[in-house]
């Protein structure tokens, strides 16, 4: 019974994951690409933590928490690029640097 | 535990009952929100499917884990992750928006204008609110403090 559980948050973050990528493919702009692969990612750390409990593993929730961190520091990171074509410094003004 | 509660397919405790709660509701609005990226017509609309994902979905099929779980190290960790969810999410919708405004793509008509093109009519406020941040004006560079 707890299979049928986790298979159904499986499928339904699967089905989520597929209609966000069809967005990052299609997607006119730059941004929806990144806020399409953003969602995505999110999905996928619901995915690994659903895995885990599936086999019968929670640790797997370590490498569930990692790819969160990794996740929103890459967003944060591509988002400032696309903005600033530069990671470094701000281009002008104090209040252009912050993302 | 509680085994009063009988389905089909024979009794189900009450920590599955609430599991199978949330992870149904998690599960429905992380579709809806994924269809709302798919359908939804501009960038800032769709940023409203992708809170609806992370917020409602995300979070009721991680609170729906932590009834499965068997040492509290486990519910530690999952609520560790649901904490910076619920941060980052709109941390990173709000640099986005910022982003998207920058980068040249239209928001769609004001009220002003949309009362001008005959399109609503005036909704008479009482005060007028004004815009605090407008990225056509060129912001001038305060000196910096040294």
């Amino acid at each position: 019974m707890t299979i049928t559980m986790y298979g159904v948050a499986a499928l339904a973050v699967l089905i989520s994951m597929a209609l966000s990528m069809i967005r990052a493919f299609v997607g006119p702009t730059v941004f929806d690409r990144i806020l399409a692969v953003n969602v995505s990612g999110t999905l996928t750390v619901v995915l690994i933590s659903v895995y885990g409990f599936l086999d019968g593993r929670p640790d797997f929730l370590d490498i569930g928490l990692l790819y969160a961190l990794i996740n929103f520091i890459g967003t944060i990171a591509v988002t400032k690029y696309v903005k600033f074509q530069d990671l470094g410094h701000p281009m002008e003004g104090p209040d252009e640097g912050d993302v | 535990m509680f085994d009063l509660l009988h389905t089909p397919l024979g009794p189900l405790p009450l920590a599955d009952w609430i599991s199978w709660l949330f992870i149904v509701i998690g599960s429905f609005f992380a579709i809806v929100g994924a269809l709302g990226i798919v359908r939804l017509p501009d960038i800032f609309s769709r940023m409203h499917g992708a809170g609806m994902v992370d917020t409602m979905g995300i979070m009721m099929i991680l609170t729906g884990l932590m009834f499965q779980a068997d040492t509290w190290i486990v519910v530690a960790k999952l609520a560790l992750i649901l904490v910076f969810i619920f941060f980052t999410s709109p941390t990173t919708t709000f640099a986005l928006a910022r982003a998207a405004i920058h980068g040249g793509v239209n928001p769609g008509p004001t009220v002003e204008e949309l009362v001008e093109a005959k399109v609503i009519e005036d909704p008479q406020l009482d005060t007028k609110i004004e815009p605090t941040f407008d990225p056509k004006v060129k912001q001038e560079a305060k000196p910096s403090n040294t």
